[in-house]
């Protein structure tokens, strides 16, 4: 076992464990005193004026329930594991409890994910059924960090809006899901400077809002096309193959505000969704994927 | 009179009050997370007041500074007189007052501050780990000291219990608290991983079992009988439930780790402790309520004895309910809920509260040479605190097995029924109970440092004479 390097410690634990709990039984019973008739005794001694003591037999109720729970005690660890290296009679251990919930709960429930795993994503999406174990599965996944009602938060997509950073087709949000996303926006603080920041936030802004500095703005594109153009692309649109924002759409993950903005460019971005596959199997997030496309299937046409 | 011919009643009554003081502090800051849980913005947005940093001030400061002073003051008390001689050193008793009161400052400066190692129920950082260990110390030399010099031959059941908690406190936070500092302000543990995590569970549950119980059943030794004006109810029984308690308590820690990466091997052990530990507990009850047996009457007239017959009857109830926790069946569904929460608070309000509150009604007055100002108020008192643990420990089992419930449902297409928000969204009810059992709690406390404050104003400090050696 690999709990312990040696097998002394193995006795190490028996002998002082059967030891001490069995030493129980003579301290009780030599101790347990028999019941005199009349009034009781006191032991003779005073203490601080009238502090005294009676020696009162123990309550044979007491020495019962003490009786069965050292019976019980020695019982589970003939049956359980406890002692050292000793498995136990019953062969119980809680990896393998763990693993017989986890395949009753597969092979019982499986079945249900597997019809819908061979149903097309847009299909499922209408099955009100399916839909709603969907939003189970999310509310239990998901909603920690795109929130209950999938709206997400700052530095989490919103998934009702109809806008998709790594594209909104049922086998793109499916990719999202089973290998996760990660999204690198790299800090250009030291390759613009902070006039190079500041000018090239106003030119970011200018795409969404009318009320920029122009001047600014004008400066922060010549920079633009010489760096963000790469990811980004020359009108702004981003590219979804890279999960590159469009940044001219008005929706923003960590805030549109100019603060925000500006911290974005001189700070860098990082994302991160992790993957899902080996946690929740293909076939759950076969129909998470139906759920999430449900969510904007609506608006985004 | 000499001081050899007196009592030290002087850092007995430093300790008196700081009890009622620091159990005022100690539950106001309970009450205001209370609150925190039910309504969260509460904390303003200021780290300082944030629930991370408050919570483990809550606990240190009832827990070691209430409690503690409780312990510290009882102790010095009863080890005098059930010894019939002063104290060893007043001025080392004398710095155990002083250097525990800088411990609770310095807790009640740095946990707010954020500074924390991070283990429960032993957050505070290192410097202040080695002064609770000069202190400790030096308590046990004038507790042993003062025990060794004793003019009765026999030792009083009470010392042995407080004995007990002064030795095993020692070794469990000198083990728990070993780190290697790497700042002023800032240590890690010598522990990593499960061993990390199984030494913190030693030392939490037997904080319960040797700080907050053994140290406690001392107190509950002493001033039943005396308060009953009746014997200890079986001297063989304390002679067997002490050794049989302290040996099992410390074998326990492991059903904290349950379905943990703790190895089954210690999971089992520590469960077969804890259920073996229930008649050992149960003990103490009895001879707490059956020294009451032919004084029944005394419950009605008497509050002082109402707050300690009650303490000892919330201390037979989370002594059996602990057990049944550490059964793993019951704690899978148990753990992580409030139903720890409401247990933990039936032990620390009824038990550790109560009987602690019973004893400053008797000592106080005792130690100044007053009558108690009101006894009608002490009855308020009663009936207001049982109301609010009664209001905390319901709201909190019905919460916990709520919550236990609510996590494992299972629809039947196999997703879990609720989400984590749906069973926080169905506790807030019963946050608002517990809080307004803790607010009633505290209620009590402030009638209780009125009537003490009324009790002791303008009364000169009072020495009590030794009596003549017993021949």
């Amino acid at each position: 076992m690999a709990d312990f390097v040696s097998a002394f410690w193995h006795w190490y634990i028996i002998v002082p464990t059967l030891v001490g709990i069995l030493a129980l039984f003579p301290l009780v019973i030599f101790n347990r005193g028999k019941k005199s008739g009349g009034e009781p005794e006191t032991m003779g001694h005073v203490w601080d004026e009238d502090l005294e003591e009676y020696n009162n037999p123990l309550p044979s109720w007491w020495l019962n329930m003490f009786y069965i729970t050292i019976v019980f005690g020695i019982a589970y660890l003939i049956l359980y594991p406890g002692l050292g290296f000793y498995k136990g009679v019953l062969g119980w251990s809680s990896k393998g409890q763990y693993e017989s919930e986890i395949s009753a709960a597969d092979k019982e429930f499986g079945p249900i994910f597997e019809k819908y795993a061979s149903e097309k994503i847009a299909t499922l999406a209408r099955n009100e059924e399916a839909m709603r174990t969907g939003e189970r599965l999310f509310a239990n996944y998901c909603s920690t960090c795109h929130g209950s009602d999938a709206r997400g938060a700052v530095g989490f997509p919103n998934l009702r809006d109809g806008d998709w950073l790594y594209g909104g087709e049922p086998e793109q949000i499916k990719t999202s899901i089973l290998n996760g996303r990660r999204g690198v926006m790299p800090g250009w603080q030291a390759a613009l400077g902070e006039e190079g920041v500041k000018n090239m936030t106003e030119f970011v802004l200018s795409m969404s809002r009318k009320n920029v500095d122009l001047d600014a703005a004008q400066a922060g594109r010549e920079r633009y096309n010489q760096i963000c153009v790469a990811c980004h692309g020359a009108d702004g649109s981003g590219n979804k193959a890279l999960g590159a924002p469009d940044l001219g759409d008005g929706v923003w993950l960590y805030g549109g505000s100019p603060k925000a903005v500006t911290q974005s460019i001189a700070q860098g971005r990082q994302g991160n969704m992790p993957p899902h596959k080996d946690f929740l199997g293909e076939d759950k997030v076969h129909l998470l994927t139906a759920y999430v496309y449900s969510l904007s299937a609506g608006e985004a046409q | 009179m000499s001081s050899e011919n007196t009592y030290n009643y002087r850092v007995v009554r430093q300790f008196s009050i700081m009890t009622v003081v620091w159990g005022i502090v100690g539950m106001l800051v309970g009450v205001v997370i209370a609150a925190q849980m039910a309504w969260p913005q509460l904390n303003f947005d200021i780290a300082w007041l944030s629930f991370g940093r408050l919570r483990p001030l809550h606990t240190n400061a009832v827990i070691f500074a209430f409690g503690g002073s409780a312990l510290f003051a009882t102790s010095y008390y009863v080890v005098q007189r059930t010894c019939h001689v002063r104290l060893f050193s007043d001025g080392l008793a004398a710095f155990t007052f002083w250097g525990w009161q800088a411990v609770i400052v310095l807790a009640a400066i740095t946990l707010p501050l954020g500074i924390t190692s991070s283990k429960e129920y032993a957050e505070l950082e290192w410097p202040i780990d080695l002064l609770i260990t000069v202190v400790w110390v030096a308590y046990a030399v004038v507790f042993f000291g003062t025990l060794m010099q004793r003019r009765i031959k026999h030792i009083y059941v009470a010392n042995w219990f407080y004995a007990g908690f002064i030795i095993t406190i020692a070794v469990l936070h000198v083990v728990n608290s070993a780190a290697i500092p790497v700042s002023l302000w800032k240590s890690y543990s010598v522990y990593a991983g499960v061993q990390d995590a199984m030494i913190q569970w030693w030392y939490g549950h037997n904080a319960v079992g040797f700080f907050l119980t053994a140290g406690f059943l001392a107190i509950m030794y002493y001033f039943i009988p005396k308060q009953a004006a009746r014997p200890v109810y079986s001297y063989r029984l304390s002679v067997v439930h002490f050794w049989a308690l302290v040996f099992t308590y410390i074998w326990a820690g492991p059903h904290h780790l349950h379905y943990t990466a703790l190895p089954d091997w210690a999971q089992s052990l520590g469960m077969v402790f804890s259920l073996i530990l229930l008649a050992p507990s149960w003990g103490g009850m009895i001879n707490g309520i059956m020294t009451l047996s032919g004084a029944w009457e005394k419950l009605r007239s008497d509050p002082i004895l109402k707050f300690l017959i009650v303490s000892v009857s919330f201390y037979g109830m989370s002594t059996f309910e602990g057990p049944m926790m550490s059964i793993k069946t019951v704690n899978a569904l148990s753990h992580y809920t409030d139903w720890t929460i409401g247990h933990v608070h039936s032990g620390a309000l009824g038990w550790v509260g109560f009987i602690s509150i019973g004893a400053m009604y008797y000592l106080i007055p005792r130690l100044f040479n007053r009558e108690l100002y009101s006894v009608k108020l002490a009855e308020m008192h009663f009936w207001i605190a049982t109301i609010g643990i009664v209001l905390y420990i319901t709201s909190m089992w019905i919460s916990g097995v709520m919550q236990g419930l609510m996590w494992r449902a299972v629809n039947t297409d196999g997703t879990l029924t609720y989400s984590f928000v749906e069973s926080v969204q169905a506790m807030h009810p019963y946050y608002i109970i517990r809080f307004l059992g803790g607010a009633l709690y505290l209620a009590g406390m402030l009638i209780m440092a009125y009537n003490l404050y009324r009790t002791v104003v303008g009364a000169k400090p009072y020495e009590a004479a030794i009596p003549a050696a017993a021949h």
